[in-house]
């Protein structure tokens, strides 16, 4: 263990080497492109390699193939970039390639304000490409999360053999804050299973059958990636037994281990009549609001998911039981308000927007709360 | 069990369960497959090439799917990324002999960045590009690749631009090797593979190839035979033909030949060099 004063994006460059990564590329992209030029110095230190590619389109397709011939491979992006990777994403999840996508909100739509950050792709990180899928998201709000969270999202990519993305934003990428580097005894590391020899063709002896075995290339295993729908064999079959097969096996591995997912911290939450749902960069202003407010002998409290998708209604639900209203504060139109109003149907949701370039002040925050107490 | 079944002499390369393939017939795609395989498996026969650590890579099209029929580890990714995975495929695992097989519209038009830019790195890949002058599998409309003049389905008037003469546009980055051979003639399309296989850096070899069905129709070729005849003539043979002799038109035909032959260092072999 070891103490550092690093930025969000220095931390997840550190916290995938330590989960394993061995290769990266990209494209630069402000907020972005100083974690690349990080890992450019410090990535061949550790055995691995970093290459700047034509565009964010090469970057994900090297990626993916670069994890098809074994090797952790991450790449890291902002809003343009990221629209541009949409297809490469599509294609990793359906070729269940483990990879790790950072990426770090700036303020869009378009090249928008590439310096600083807002809220406004929580639902592009999950949604963007077609087809049916999911896709875990997992969100720091400090630099010490930006690098356990990286192992975190090495561990699921590499657990259930898909795409993840951990989603920052421009004020989390180049704040300094202390972090504690842990050592590789102290964290857990996860790889793919791949097939025993015998059996390369069967499914059957596995451990579960939501998540086959890679058979990553030049091992013998003759593999199949393919990008159109397939069976187990990675063979083409337009028909509705293989599609269904495939794509609920994509909802399901991702859904089906939500309990695993789901990662949500409670503040202040015991006694609260109110709560404040907030998330990212956005939770801390949020959370020295509710301690204000507490001030003032208002029974308020905060939660804050960590996995951002699946979403977290459960512990969600637990944690609002009891309140009168619960409050959504983010750093745009009001995206995710809809998501916690699903779920909570019945209770009082108001959504508190605020589209802010610099983080939402807490005062901006205690005001807009108070106008609903 | 299988008794005395007669195999295919490729059948160590192809995937025998999967055929037949979907190409149609009189197409040239399976024509340059099979003289990709036999000049790989003479390598492998030669213990050049280690049959486990072979990987094709494609993107998507009627030239893409040979991932389908390969035994050996095959990728069919998307359209016009072919080059970027197996960079990556290459690049994490030096050890594997990356091939890559696509259209002239997956390669030279959505794909031709990559292409451009994987050539200028002298990327160690072997990239076969088949020139059937059309979008095959989306049903016969214009390619970067398409003569002037001929009548596509997005141009019913005729092809009002010039192709792209990927020879030349891969030459300008100074790659390791640049050829050009066509499915009128296997014996070059395995004699130049059997050459690139081996060596280092980035090798481009686009093959002429039949479209009787898509490309052939439309143009009063639609007979395979008559096409095959047609394309035969318009291909020259040339010993070290030179990059001015490149550029092609449906009048003039096109000239096949070994373009660029040497033997620079690879990307890989650089990379070593720089992080010493
Ligand atoms: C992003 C994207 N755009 C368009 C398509 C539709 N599409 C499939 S194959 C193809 C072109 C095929 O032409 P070519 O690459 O020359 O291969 P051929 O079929 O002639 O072998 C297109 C446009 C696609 N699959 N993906």
């Amino acid at each position: 263990m070891r103490t550092e004063f690093i930025t969000t994006n220095i931390a997840i460059a550190e916290g995938a080497i330590m989960a394993g990564m061995k290769f990266y590329a990209g494209y630069p992209i402000t907020p972005a492109s100083d974690l690349f030029e990080y890992l450019a110095e410090r990535l061949p230190q550790a055995g691995g390699l970093t290459v700047q590619f034509e565009d964010e389109i090469a970057s994900i397709n090297a990626v993916i193939g670069a994890s098809w011939a074994g090797a952790k491979s991450m790449t890291a992006t902002s809003g343009p970039g990221f629209s541009l990777m949409v297809e490469g994403l599509g294609f990793a999840i359906i070729t269940e390639t483990p990879l790790v996508v950072v990426d770090i909100m700036r303020a869009g739509p378009s090249t928008g304000v590439p310096t600083k950050a807002t809220q406004s792709d929580v639902y592009q990180v999950r949604f963007a490409p077609h087809g049916i899928y999911s896709i875990p998201v997992l969100i720091p709000w400090s630099a010490q999360e930006g690098f356990d969270l990286a192992i975190r999202a090495f561990n699921i990519a590499e657990a259930l053999r898909t795409p993840v993305i951990i989603l920052s934003d421009a004020v989390l990428a180049h704040a300094w804050e202390k972090v504690r580097i842990k050592d590789l005894t102290e964290i857990k590391v996860i790889d793919r299973e791949m097939p025993q020899l015998k059996n390369k063709n069967s499914w059957l002896n596995q451990k579960s059958d939501l998540v086959p075995p890679m058979k990553v290339f030049g091992r013998g295993y003759g593999a199949k990636v393919e990008s159109l729908i397939h069976d187990e064999r990675g063979w083409y079959i337009p028909n509705n037994e293989t599609y269904r097969k495939l794509v609920w096996r994509l909802v399901r591995k991702i859904e089906d281990k939500a309990r695993f997912l789901w990662d949500s911290v409670t503040y202040l939450t015991e006694d609260s009549d109110y709560l404040v749902y907030a998330y990212g960069s956005v939770a801390r202003p949020a959370y020295a609001a509710v301690k204000e407010l507490r001030k003032e002998s208002i029974r308020i409290g905060l939660f804050r998911p960590r996995t951002l998708w699946p979403f977290d209604y459960f512990n969600l639900k637990k944690a609002s039981m009891k309140v009168k209203k619960v409050f959504v504060v983010e750093n745009n139109e009001g995206k995710i308000f809809r998501e916690v109003q699903r779920h909570l149907r019945g209770k009082e949701v108001i959504p508190l927007p605020l589209i802010d370039l610099e983080v939402p002040p807490p005062e901006d925050i205690v005001d807009s709360i108070r106008e609903w107490l | 069990m299988m008794g005395n079944k007669l195999r295919h002499p490729l059948s160590k390369y192809l995937l025998e369960d999967r055929l037949p393939h979907s190409w149609c017939p009189g197409c040239g795609i399976g024509i340059a497959l099979g003289s990709i395989l036999r000049a790989i498996d003479k390598k492998v026969k030669e213990g050049a090439i280690d049959y486990n650590k072979l990987v094709l890579v494609t993107g998507i099209g009627c030239s893409a799917r040979a991932a389908f029929y390969v035994r050996f580890d095959s990728a069919h990714t998307i359209h016009g990324r072919a080059i970027p995975f197996a960079s990556g495929v290459k690049l994490a695992n030096p050890s594997l002999t990356v091939l890559v097989f696509g259209g002239d519209g997956d390669i030279a038009g959505i794909g031709g960045n990559h292409l451009i830019h994987a050539a200028r790195r002298n990327m160690d890949l072997l990239v076969f590009m088949i020139t059937n002058f059309v979008y095959a599998m989306t049903g016969g409309q214009v390619a970067p690749t398409t003569p002037t003049g001929l009548y596509t389905t997005t141009t019913p008037k005729g092809n009002p631009e010039r192709p792209l003469n990927a020879i030349k546009l891969v030459a300008s980055q100074n790659p390791n090797y640049v050829a050009r051979a066509s499915a009128t003639h296997p014996a070059l399309i395995e004699q130049y593979t059997y050459k690139a296989l081996n060596m280092e850096g980035f090798r481009f070899i686009e093959i002429i190839s039949m479209c009787p069905e898509v490309f052939g129709r439309h143009i009063g070729f639609n007979d395979p035979v008559t096409l095959y005849k047609t394309l035969k003539s318009k291909s020259i043979v040339k010993d070290k033909p030179s990059l001015d002799e490149s550029d092609y038109d449906w009048n003039h035909g096109w000239i096949l030949g070994e373009y660029v032959l040497r033997r620079n260092p690879g990307y890989l072999t650089t990379l070593r060099r720089y992080e010493g």
